[in-house]
């Protein structure tokens, strides 16, 4: 079917705004996505993957401005013994990152990787691909062709140092576009962390292959200036017996998409997907998940937790699919808002599509606001309403956090969400 | 310490007067027990007192030690020395037992002007209340009252009384869904918090928790408001031959 000439023009002038980087092993890749961006069109408001979520600010070809945002407290994870990665505006920073490499390991940045790198040739752009249909993501697509730079990561064993990238914003129209890879090997694992508003506008795509008995662990917290744009997408393959487990804290943000997109081709595979978001006021937040079992007796979870305040949105698109032989599935998917006022609202959309017969799969989706009955029970105790009222706050949000298998990392969000409900006291 | 006089209460949604002038005066050191059928406004008295929503005073003053109490939130109520052990406490998932109570106990004395008990101070502090109340770690640890028993949750409401150590404590409903063993371990945490400088007023259907917690005085409630009061005694009367003969004498 033709695209409307609408779609077409607002494609075309995003990529006329767009250099097509040129050369190396992702040459082909590159132009095979600029085809398929092309062939699909960017997202519009007509679209019903984005029915919920406005995407014309992240398609239009210059990025709005955004003011710039400082909490006065450094990046999130600052204390974590980590291998520290830094991009500013969507540049990689030379001085203020650390040396890229480390046992187990190898990290080359994607602007820079000249060499025919054989495993990121067969990862860049495939995952992204793969994950273009049922659902289409063009804006996923768009990445993997003009992205001029980002981190490839191949891990071959046990890395216990989690590697950081910290991404600042420093300049207010940066347009910012990174693509990574990680590729897990057989027995390896990893953390990765990410932090940061990292541009004014911030499309980025994460492709992960995750091999069988590997694990990938991914914490992301993303910036907290109000005016800031993003587009994610996380894409993930997970083997035989693999662990996948990601979770994104999202505090402030005019605008922020985040998409995963799993794929268990394994037997006896996990993965873990959660998030919290706390918002006030001009925020709009979309989780769009899908994760798709395509193996046996594999185990999915979907933890989002969102808090909402004066009059800010909050969107969950999430789906479990379930192929034909992916039996003895386990899938779970709960989605929760907590609003805090009148003016705040949650749209949910929880999908189920099951074809094999032995599986145990559940969802569920609310909307409330704080326990009155909890409120009173506490301030009875002498806790005063507005401190009574945050404890309740991060006790709502404690289910999504409790995903993080890391005590330190827990508690780097826990406080950022403390920090944030305190600063609304008074 | 307690004084309530012509209280009128009516629910502030509905045209439903619950309180029609109670008049009653806890004094300092003394144990006082009001009993009375269903839906005589003995659990609406307690939750007025403390301080919950939904209710509109339209007559009458309560006073602690001369203070208004009327003219307090509810958590300055409880910093002031007022304290409500729920007929049904309330679970909160994800508020650990324990950091529920130190957020209480130092909110309570920054109200108040005092410092801020330290962390090391509060373990200890409620380690050995918890023992005396044969509460484990385990409990402590817990989110509050998720998963508890009754008898758990109400040792749990003993537990929070001993560490806030209010001024006034009112019991309501302490002994519903209480076996016979958990009664006397929550009526010994009560008593041993009895001193001369601390009121009791505890509501209850039965006279059995009067075996236990022994009242100085005794006030049967009914129809918003008291009608009649007297020693122990009363009570037993009351376990005896039930409500009827005694409001057939005085209404």
């Amino acid at each position: 079917m033709a695209l409307p000439q609408l779609k077409i023009d607002a494609t075309e002038a995003r990529i006329a705004a767009l250099e097509l980087p040129q050369g190396g092993w992702a040459d082909g890749a590159r132009r095979d996505a600029l085809e398929r961006v092309r062939a699909m069109g960017l997202p519009g408001t007509r679209d019903e993957y984005w029915k919920y979520t406005d995407p014309r600010s992240l398609v239009q070809a210059d990025a709005q401005t955004a003011s710039l945002f400082d909490g006065g407290d450094g990046p999130i994870f600052a204390e974590i013994d980590a291998l520290k990665i830094v991009f500013t505006d969507g540049v990689f920073d030379a001085s203020e990152s650390d040396d890229l490499s480390g046992e187990n390991l190898t990290i080359e940045r994607l602007a820079e990787s000249t060499a025919d790198l054989h495993w990121a040739r067969d990862l860049y752009g495939v995952l992204e691909n793969n994950g273009q249909a049922p659902v289409q993501r063009p804006l996923a697509a768009l990445n993997t062709a003009f992205a001029n730079d980002g981190v490839l990561i191949h891990v071959t064993g046990k890395v216990e140092k989690p590697i950081y990238l910290i991404y600042h914003h420093r300049s207010e129209n940066s347009d910012a576009m990174l693509h990574h890879l990680v590729k897990v090997e057989q027995g390896a694992s990893v953390t990765l962390l990410e932090s940061g508003p990292a541009a004014a506008r911030f499309n980025t795509c994460m492709e992960v292959d995750v091999a069988d008995d590997a694990e990938f662990h991914h914490v992301r917290a993303q910036g907290r200036d109000h005016e800031r744009r993003a587009a994610t997408h996380v894409f993930g393959r997970l083997g035989t017996e693999s662990v996948f487990k990601s979770f994104t804290l999202t505090v402030n943000g005019v605008l922020t998409r985040n998409e995963v997109v799993l794929e268990l081709t394994g037997d006896d595979a996990t993965a873990h997907v959660a998030g919290a978001c706390v918002g006030d006021g001009e925020f709009h937040h979309d989780d769009t998940v899908f994760i798709t079992h395509d193996a046996v007796n594999c185990e999915s979870r979907q933890v989002f937790k969102k808090v909402l305040r004066n009059g800010a949105t909050g969107v969950f698109q999430g789906k479990i699919l379930v192929k034909p032989d992916a039996q003895k599935t386990d899938g779970y998917q709960i989605s929760q808002s907590l609003l805090l006022d009148g003016d705040s609202q949650f749209l949910a959309k929880p999908e189920l599509e099951i074809y094999a017969d032995d599986v145990a799969c559940s969802h569920g989706s609310t909307s409330g606001a704080i326990d009155e009955e909890a409120l009173f029970y506490l301030r009875s105790r002498g806790v005063p309403a507005d401190i009574a009222t945050n404890l309740l706050t991060l006790a709502f949000l404690a289910e999504a956090v409790d995903e993080i298998d890391d005590e330190a990392l827990g508690e780097a969000i826990v406080n950022r969400i403390e920090g944030w409900l305190d600063r609304r006291i008074g | 310490m307690l004084e309530i006089k012509n209280l009128h209460v009516k629910l502030e949604e509905e045209d439903k007067q619950i309180l029609k002038g109670v008049n009653l005066t806890v004094e300092a050191g003394k144990v006082h027990a009001i009993m009375g059928p269903n839906g005589s406004g003995k659990s609406t008295l307690s939750y007025v007192l403390s301080g919950r929503d939904g209710y509109e005073v339209t007559d009458g003053e309560v006073t602690l030690e001369g203070e208004d109490v009327l003219e307090l939130e509810a958590e300055e109520r409880a910093a002031a020395g007022i304290f409500l052990a729920f007929q049904y406490p309330v679970e909160i998932p994800g508020v650990g037992n324990m950091t529920f109570l130190r957020t209480a106990v130092n909110a309570q004395r920054k109200a108040r002007g005092e410092e801020e008990m330290s962390a090391a101070d509060f373990l200890k502090l409620i380690r050995a209340k918890a023992k005396e109340l044969k509460i484990d770690a385990d409990m402590l640890k817990r989110p509050v009252n998720v998963g508890f028993s009754g008898g758990e949750k109400k040792r749990n409401e003993i537990l929070q009384m001993a560490m806030l150590e209010p001024k006034m404590c009112i019991l309501d409903e302490t002994d519903s869904g209480l076996d016979v063993d958990a009664m006397k371990l929550v009526s010994e945490g009560v008593n041993a918090l009895r001193s001369e400088d601390r009121g009791f007023l505890v509501i209850t259907h039965y006279q059995r928790l009067l075996d236990h917690i022994k009242p100085d005085v005794v006030h049967i409630m009914y129809d918003g408001r008291i009608v009649k009061t007297g020693g122990p005694d009363l009570a037993l009367e009351v376990e005896n031959n039930g409500y009827a003969d005694i409001l057939a004498e005085v209404v």
